[in-house]
């Protein structure tokens, strides 16, 4: 590059720091390219498109262009990969894509076409740009102003109609976005927090339907809840699913096993409850 | 002032030219600044909300407990590190790094002062700066949102996932309000550059109101109020912070994003979050309240602004802003995420789209009619603020209508205080099951209110200890030991 720059009459010289950079990162950026193409799970690809985006938006802050550098990471990787991410995981992170061919030979084909295509539109590129004078951007901006007034002017000034046209399309994309999601529905059908309480009240249920209990040994929905006696609840049983029994562990039921309340109070003689572990099954009562 | 602060007052052209080891400085300095002031936060915080709550907080590591956080790092890093059999193992690893590197990054084009000299080495008291500079801050936190997206995806575990997709959504959308809110400032300072926004706040407008000359407020909170207020609202969406914190909402979601991690990955993004509280109250220190320059009464003092003492002013409006934070928390219940995104969508990103159209204009007839910025906020803003003002005050009033006039019937005896509302409907739907007759007839008005004459029956239990204590034994139960050796004593 030092070379090319050089050689080039009046252009500007590509500094050491600019070389270095474009070196460390060009190759980053690329595997990125590759990796998005060849990892086979969608979320990777994803990421390894977010790596090139970052690599791209440092090489035009090198490049004298700090506002598209940053407007590069702000809303390509900040915003719209992020949405991207969004759609993928919820796509659910086990599918992966199919490797099986449902076209005979169209992976090798496509190899050898994107090598050709890779080769003739860098060769093209290369032979365009080889001998080309480097002027840098500060020098088209006119020397003192900055990059983002440079920006703004041409935008607002030279560009107005191809900017407002460009909102004016993004607007309308949105707008149509919403239109094809919405709802209609009338105001006041949708019963409010107020009234949604009121009515929970009215039933004879204002609580939430009991949990898997806690001697419950499963907590699928098809489970009922358990009464501390080791009865299902009824007010859990789930709608559209038959409730399962599921195998129980075997309790302590009745006062023999248990004890009654008042020997929790203390009595004359130790009761089973009052041994730790007495109410292990075998141990006699009282 | 304006002389001495002028010659203090670093430019974009002062960036760049340091000497490495006066780099190397600044990048260890913002990191010590960094990780201090995130153990300083952690312990703030929890005796901030302590004294809220009426605790004492803590009080045992260090002196008046002033090294908890310190402890409490160090009890991380000998945690288990646990990696979840079903997690995508390089992005689980990678996700805390990924946010934690971003929060570091942000604050290195935040001023903590102005020229000083190190060593003999005149530098300006930033790390670095760039005409776009506020622009870096937001690339940061939009590449911070990866870490906690990441980070939930690659858990491998229902939680998680869904705090992921919440950050992702609120992050974004909360971006936009943060990005909006800030365009004002740039309107005003002519500038995206951090050091040169905090010079634009250097002198105060000059106004003349009848005959008085004095000088204004030169702070973009006071002359920008409305983006003041929705950039604060905006980063605590941004920074998941309560009652904002959707993506880790313990009650819904475990831990959320952070459900799986444990150990030195936790405290990452521990270390983030507090580091992101950090960078977004410095930003808002730099864009609306003056940066490193001294407030009003030091301000007249001259040394005020000039050598190290900026670094006290910065830092000082720094733990003010984090005590907004924690103080919103210690008091503000968790929005709903519905409403949250609501909040965000249609009541932020639009007032913050009309304040721009409206400070535009400001600008545009100022210009125009050669008026000064503090005749502009004296005619045209403060009327406006007025019948702003006016009409929330109505509006608040015609909503609450209902409520206060039961207040008032209530405050005159009245026991139904609410006008009787038509019955309703019990709510349809798969989980409600219709109400079945069984069950104790319900009160008046439906709610479940003990009846009036209520009379607690005696616990059998009562009666048989009596039994038992009237024999005089030697009680080997657990219970009513105490009381019954207590009867012994009194007979």
């Amino acid at each position: 590059m030092n070379v090319l720059a050089a050689a080039a009459d009046g252009g500007v010289q590509i500094g050491t720091g600019e070389a270095v950079v474009f070196w460390v990162l060009g190759p980053i950026a690329l595997a990125g390219a590759l990796g998005m193409v060849l990892s086979r799970n969608a979320v990777h690809s994803a990421l390894w498109l977010v790596n090139t985006m970052l690599a791209l938006g440092v090489f035009y802050v090198v490049q004298e262009a700090p506002f598209l550098g940053a407007v590069q990471i702000i809303v390509y990787t900040g915003a719209i990969m992020i949405l991207f991410l969004f759609v993928l995981m919820l796509v659910g992170r086990d599918s992966s894509d199919s490797v099986v061919e449902t076209l005979r030979g169209q992976r090798v084909a496509g190899i050898l076409l994107g090598f050709g295509f890779a080769g003739l539109v860098g060769a093209g590129i290369a032979r365009a740009t080889q001998d080309l004078p480097v002027t840098g951007l500060d020098a088209v901006q006119g020397g003192e102003t900055s990059n983002i007034e440079a920006i703004a002017e041409l935008l607002f000034t030279r560009y107005l109609l191809a900017f407002e046209v460009t909102s004016a399309l993004l607007i309308t994309a949105a707008v149509g976005a919403m239109v094809l999601a919405h709802i209609e529905r009338d105001p006041g059908t949708r019963p409010t927090q107020k009234e949604l309480s009121r009515a929970r009240f009215l039933t004879d249920r204002p609580q939430t339907l009991p949990g898997p209990g806690v001697y419950a040994r499963a907590n699928s929905v098809a489970a009922p809840a358990l009464l501390p006696d080791g009865r299902v609840t009824e007010d859990s049983f789930a709608t559209g699913i038959d409730p399962q029994e599921v195998d129980q562990m075997p309790r302590p039921t009745g006062r023999a096993e248990l004890g009654t309340p008042d020997a929790s109070l203390g009595s004359l003689e130790p009761t089973v409850s009052d041994v730790p572990g007495g109410q292990d099954a075998g141990s006699t009562p009282r | 002032m304006s002389v001495l602060a002028a010659a203090d007052q670093p430019t974009l052209e002062d960036f760049g030219t340091d000497v490495w080891w006066i780099v190397l400085i600044k990048i260890v300095g913002v990191f010590v600044v960094l990780v201090l002031l995130t153990l300083f936060a952690i312990v703030f915080e929890r005796k901030v909300v302590a004294r809220m709550q009426q605790r004492i907080g803590p009080n045992r590591v260090g002196p008046r407990g002033y090294l908890q956080s310190l402890a409490d790092g160090l009890k991380l890093a000998f945690k288990e590190d646990i990696m979840p059999a079903l997690a995508d193992k390089p992005v689980y690893f990678l996700a805390p790094v990924i946010a934690t590197i971003p929060a570091f990054l942000a604050f290195s084009v935040i001023p903590l002062g102005p020229t000083v000299s190190i060593f003999g080495e005149r530098t300006p008291l930033q790390l670095t700066d760039a005409p776009i500079g506020v622009l870096v801050v937001l690339a940061c936190s939009a590449m911070g949102v990866y870490g906690i997206v990441l980070a939930g995806w690659a858990s491998g575990s229902t939680y998680p996932l869904l705090g992921s997709l919440r950050s992702a959504a609120q992050m974004v959308s909360y971006e936009i309000a943060m990005g909006l809110s800030i365009v004002a400032v740039f309107l005003y300072s002519g500038s995206m550059s951090t050091s040169e926004i905090v010079a634009a706040q250097a002198d105060g407008n000059q106004l003349s109101f009848f005959g008085l000359d004095f000088t204004g407020p030169s702070w973009f909170a006071i002359l920008l109020p409305v983006s003041f207020v929705i950039y604060v609202i905006a980063v605590v969406g941004e920074t998941n912070r309560a009652p904002f914190d959707l993506p880790e909402a313990e009650s819904e979601l475990v831990g959320g994003f952070h459900t799986e991690y444990s150990s030195l990955k936790f405290a990452l993004f521990f270390l983030a979050e507090y580091i992101n509280m950090v960078t977004v109250s410095a930003l808002a220190a730099t864009l609306f309240l003056g940066g490193w320059r001294a407030p009003w009464p030091i301000s007249l003092w001259d040394g005020a602004n000039t050598g190290w003492w900026p670094l006290l002013w910065f830092f000082l409006k720094v733990v003010v802003a984090l005590f907004v934070f924690i103080w919103l928390r210690g008091t503000l219940p968790r929005l709903r995420y519905d409403q949250f995104m609501r909040f965000g969508w249609k009541v932020l990103v639009p007032t913050a789209l009309l304040w721009i159209l409206a400070v535009a204009t400001m600008r545009t007839v100022a210009r125009e009619a050669d008026l000064s910025t503090g005749e502009v906020a004296l005619f045209v803003g403060v009327p406006i603020a007025l019948l702003v003002l006016a009409g929330l005050l109505v509006a608040s009033r015609a909503s609450n209508r209902a409520t206060r006039i039961a207040a008032t019937k209530a405050a005159a005896g009245s026991i139904h205080p609410t006008d009787a509302e038509p019955e309703v409907l019990p709510a349809a739907g798969p989980r409600r099951r219709p109400a079945r007759p069984s069950g104790p007839s319900r009160a008046e008005g439906g709610f479940p209110v003990p009846p009036m004459d209520l009379k607690v029956p005696p616990s059998p239990r009562l009666r048989s200890r009596e039994a038992v204590a009237a024999g005089s034994v030697v009680s080997t139960g657990r219970r009513g030991r105490a009381t019954t050796q207590e009867e012994d004593g009194d007979e």
